[in-house]
């Protein structure tokens, strides 16, 4: 990016050598019309617009601290015996790849840091992928025109998981070792095939020689490369599509309010990249992560109680302990469905889910326009209901993942965590579902109130006859403009089954499909109110002072 | 963010505003001056609020450095709330955590309060392209395909479709030597070779005797001359001793030895080792998805996901009263796989 265009006034040292530099690079790249485009860029401002900022620059400290380890690390099978510094291993067997991971824990100072920061970046950068997610997902703001860049950010998700996996498998100690070996067992399970990739991805049978290595540089170059290449993609697209803002009073559509890149947010999101990194390196120093001396090297005969996986894992583990242990055999074949279906096909389906569902909702309500201001979750009731229930049904396998922790904790037997969970499962979501809806309809009808009949004082009055009521205030047009931003659907209709002449209309079925789809999302919502109602209900009471004390009832 | 705020005024000049419309857009509302806008004092204060922080960095980031060459890489210190740790790890983090912070803070302290707050408005044009454009763009690229000669020759096109198609395969071939075939590998273990039939003891190796065994013992063991993981992954068992007669069948018990067991320790669910024995109910937990197996009883599954009740290995004493196997696993152990079927 180039620097400002020269001031009138005297140009000063750093302006003149700003110029220069800018005059450098313009004449060969033309990047000054790309200033002019960019440098008074306009980014609308929000808390929740930075949670997609945290991954990026988590995404930046893990590639700057991933590199530092890369320099220590040794990516190789190949059985060497301790003879560090960490005296309880010292005369142990164990692979190179977790000496090393020893040797960068205790011999490399700073070394230990660099791991813990990457460990604890890894973490954030994974959960900051969720959270901005909902946020996406809840606003609204993957409808057209950002259907590909959501799509892009699903395949940011899936890398990004495989990712943390791979990271946390090649120090190859006893925890991650056990967390392979299920990846291997997952594996094996897919028909026809499964066998055949285990062999080829681990080089024979498990565990081999060559699994480190190869997950070594699907860790550090063939994922981040293709990460790295879609989050600018990703990026770019916010560029040209412009950020996405809330409603608000002079926030339409069609423009976008808020500070320009620079300085403003030159200043912001890059001080926001360094509290992110100062809050992982902090976090490196006083909070310790993935201690892998503690967990010995792996032996696959091995196991230590209590394992646990890295947070973002913990719904696999989850779902394979919830499982039944349902297996088919025919003509000399098995299909394991207790490891199939928790540990490929659910999260397959979930993540297929995730992927199109703006295609479904854009199907749903025949909406072609672009959307550019954000929707209050409780606006689109059935899309949050969906996002809950996901949600719901998530964490539920995550906290299945803990099932033995829970049933340690609370001294509970872990058979009885299992099986809650497994009816959990199928019951706790549908009525998720359920309460989000009714939570966003009330918060709409107390929205339609506020427009119609204004807010409460806290003032009750008593009127002549002994009555009393409540006094209601108007609010201000900024507010109710802000509120009427909605977008309302009627529920699109089927249309007729024949046309005039009996013929069958082609496409009826899937036509009524959509009607019935389109009345379970819309039908309940409450209708926004029409300047000539909104007219008529105010206009009974005046203005002034009595303005708002209607007594008919704003019921709740 | 202005989201229910009640804001007075308004210019709303760039919007149309519908005559009496109680709901049109108010326009934006009129920016209200900082402190910092309207006083100088507090405007010269923030500055040094901000340059206070870029120095407090400053010296972080010295302190890292001398932390990093003055600190030995061995000692620990005692910390309130985090125990006793190590002391360069803790100073390096909380310098370069703190001079990190400091910057950001700065930055964002400066933004904040010095930078213009006024708030611009840009102009959203449709992603779409105009008509025009669109109608450029159909005419350039009908007189590329036209310049291509493609329609008139058919031939040229099938055949790329073909040379694609296939091209792909070269390096999908070239991925065949990541590993060898299957065959039946996973099928077997060590203990089919009466070469390794000794039953040595997981960690110091020495042979297992049934003296070693008191009632409710459970000892790792594997077979002797192991040569590599892949052989452990797939060999490695645990031996108990239960009383006789708790063990349910005469079938059972005659692949023991006088009430010990030998079973696969490797998890017919998802290939975790087995690690947490009951003596009492004698189940065996795997730790990792909680299936459970009755030892008593062939293994059999008592909880949990796994399919398959737990191998046994039948075992006896050599001439010198040594343990040893009888032979392999009747069934392929560890995780089931697409070729495994019932056997």
């Amino acid at each position: 990016m180039s620097t400002p265009e020269t001031p009138a006034a005297p140009p000063s040292p750093a302006a003149k050598a700003g110029a220069g530099v800018a005059t450098y690079l313009d004449e060969r790249l033309g990047t000054n019309a790309a200033g002019k485009k960019n440098l008074r860029k306009v980014f609308p401002e929000h808390w929740s617009f930075m949670l997609g900022e945290i991954a990026l620059y988590s995404f930046i400290i893990l590639l700057a601290t991933g590199v530092y380890l890369t320099l220590f690390f040794k990516p190789s099978a190949q059985e060497v015996t301790y003879d560090g510094v960490y005296a309880p291993l010292r005369g142990a067997h164990m692979s190179e790849a977790y000496a090393s991971t020893l040797d960068i824990s205790f011999e490399v100072r700073g070394g230990l840091l660099m791991r813990q920061i990457h460990h604890w970046s890894a973490l954030i950068f994974v959960a900051a992928i969720f959270i901005h997610l909902f946020r996406i997902f809840f606003t609204g703001a993957f409808r057209k025109p950002r259907e590909l860049n959501w799509l892009i950010g699903n395949g940011l998700l899936t890398m990004a998981l495989i990712e943390g996996f791979a990271g946390y498998t090649i120090p190859d100690d006893l925890l991650s070792g056990t967390g392979l070996r299920i990846a291997e067992a997952v594996i094996l399970s897919i028909p026809v095939v499964g066998t055949y990739v285990q062999f080829f991805l681990f080089g024979g049978e498990f565990p081999g020689d060559d699994i480190i290595p190869r997950l070594f540089i699907i860790h550090v170059l063939l994922l981040p490369g293709i990460m790295l290449a879609l989050i600018t993609v990703h990026l770019m697209l916010v560029v040209v599509q412009k950020h996405t803002q809330f409603p608000g009073p002079g926030r339409t559509n069609e423009n976008v309010v808020g500070f320009p890149l620079m300085p403003v947010y030159m200043a912001k999101a890059g001080g926001f990249f360094f509290i992110v990194f100062g809050v992982c390196a902090l976090l490196g120093g006083i909070a310790q992560i993935n201690p892998i001396w503690l967990f010995g090297p792996y032996y696959p005969d091995q196991i230590s109680a209590g394992s646990q996986p890295d947070f973002y894992i913990g719904f696999l583990e989850g779902s394979l302990r919830a499982m039944p242990n349902w297996e088919t055999n025919l003509f000399g074949h098995s299909i394991s469905w207790n490891v199939l279906v928790p540990g490929l096909i659910l999260p397959g389906i979930m993540m297929t889910l995730l992927a199109v569902y703006p295609f479904i909702e854009a199907w749903v309500t025949g909406d072609k326009r672009e959307h550019h201001l954000l929707d209050r979750p409780r606006d689109v009731p059935v899309r949050t209901a969906f996002g809950a229930m996901s949600i719901a049904f998530y964490l539920l396998l995550f906290i299945n993942g803990g099932n033995d922790i829970i049933g340690l904790t609370f001294d509970i037997s872990i058979n009885n965590v299992t099986r809650f969970t497994q009816v959990a499962l199928i019951v706790v979501p549908p009525i998720v579902f359920v309460i989000t809806k009714r939570a966003c309809l009330g918060l709409q009808r107390a929205d339609l109130n506020r427009v119609l009949h204004g807010k409460e004082t806290g003032i009750i009055k008593r009127l002549p006859n002994g009555e009393f009521i409540e006094v209601h205030a108007p609010i201000s047009a900024e507010e109710r403009f802000s509120l009427m931003q909605r977008n309302t659907y009627a529920p699109l209709a089927a249309g007729p089954a024949t046309d005039e002449e009996g013929v069958p209309t082609p496409g009826h079925k899937v036509a009524k499909v959509r009607a019935k789809l389109s009345k379970f999302w819309y039908a309940d919502d409450m209708p926004k109110p029409t300047p000539e109602e909104y007219a008529e209900l105010t206009a009974g009471h005046g203005h002034g002072d009595d303005h708002g004390t209607d007594v008919e009832g704003h019921g709740h | 963010m202005s989201y229910g705020i009640d804001t007075h005024g308004g210019h709303g000049t760039d919007l149309a505003q519908v005559e009496g419309d109680p709901f049109a857009d108010p326009g934006l509302p009129h920016h209200t001056p900082r402190r910092t806008d309207i006083d100088a004092r507090a405007a010269n204060r923030a500055e040094r609020q901000v340059a206070g922080l870029f120095g407090l960095s400053t010296i972080l980031t010295i302190g890292f450095i001398v932390a990093f060459v003055s600190i030995d890489k061995e000692d620990t210190m005692y910390v309130v709330g985090l125990g006793t740790i190590n002391s360069l790890n803790f100073a390096l983090g909380v310098t370069l955590g703190g001079s990190l912070l400091c910057i950001g803070f700065g930055a964002i302290h400066w933004a904040r309060k010095l930078m213009n707050a006024e708030e611009i408005v840009d102009y959203r044009h449709p992603m779409k392209s105009s008509p025009e454009d669109t109608a450029d763009a159909l005419e350039l690229a009908k007189q590329g395909v036209a310049d291509s000669a493609l329609p008139r020759r058919k031939l040229i096109w099938t055949s790329l479709i073909g040379a694609m198609a296939l091209f792909p395969l070269a390096p999908v071939i070239a991925l065949r030597d990541l590993g060898p075939l299957p065959h039946k590998k996973l099928r077997g273990t060590l203990w089919d070779k009466p070469e390794h039939r000794e039953i040595v003891h997981a960690n110091d190796e020495r042979r297992l005797k049934p003296s070693d065994f008191a009632l409710g013992t459970m000892i790792s063991a594997k077979p002797n001359d192991l040569e590599s993981l892949e052989d452990l992954a797939k060999a490695a068992i645990v031996l108990i001793k239960i009383n006789p007669q708790e063990i349910r069948s005469k079938e059972l018990a005659d692949r023991g030895y006088r009430g010990i067991l030998a079973y696969s320790k490797i998890c017919p669910h998802a290939g975790c080792p087995l690690g947490l024995y009951e003596d009492e109910t004698h189940h065996m937990l795997c730790p990792c998805h909680q299936s459970t197996f009755d030892l008593a009883d062939f293994g059999r599954v008592v909880f949990g996901p796994s399919a398959r009740n737990l191998p046994t290995l039948a075992i006896t004493v050599d001439d010198e009263g040594f343990l040893v196997a009888k032979g392999g696993f009747d069934e392929p152990v560890g995780p089931t796989f697409f070729e495994r079927g019932d056997a």
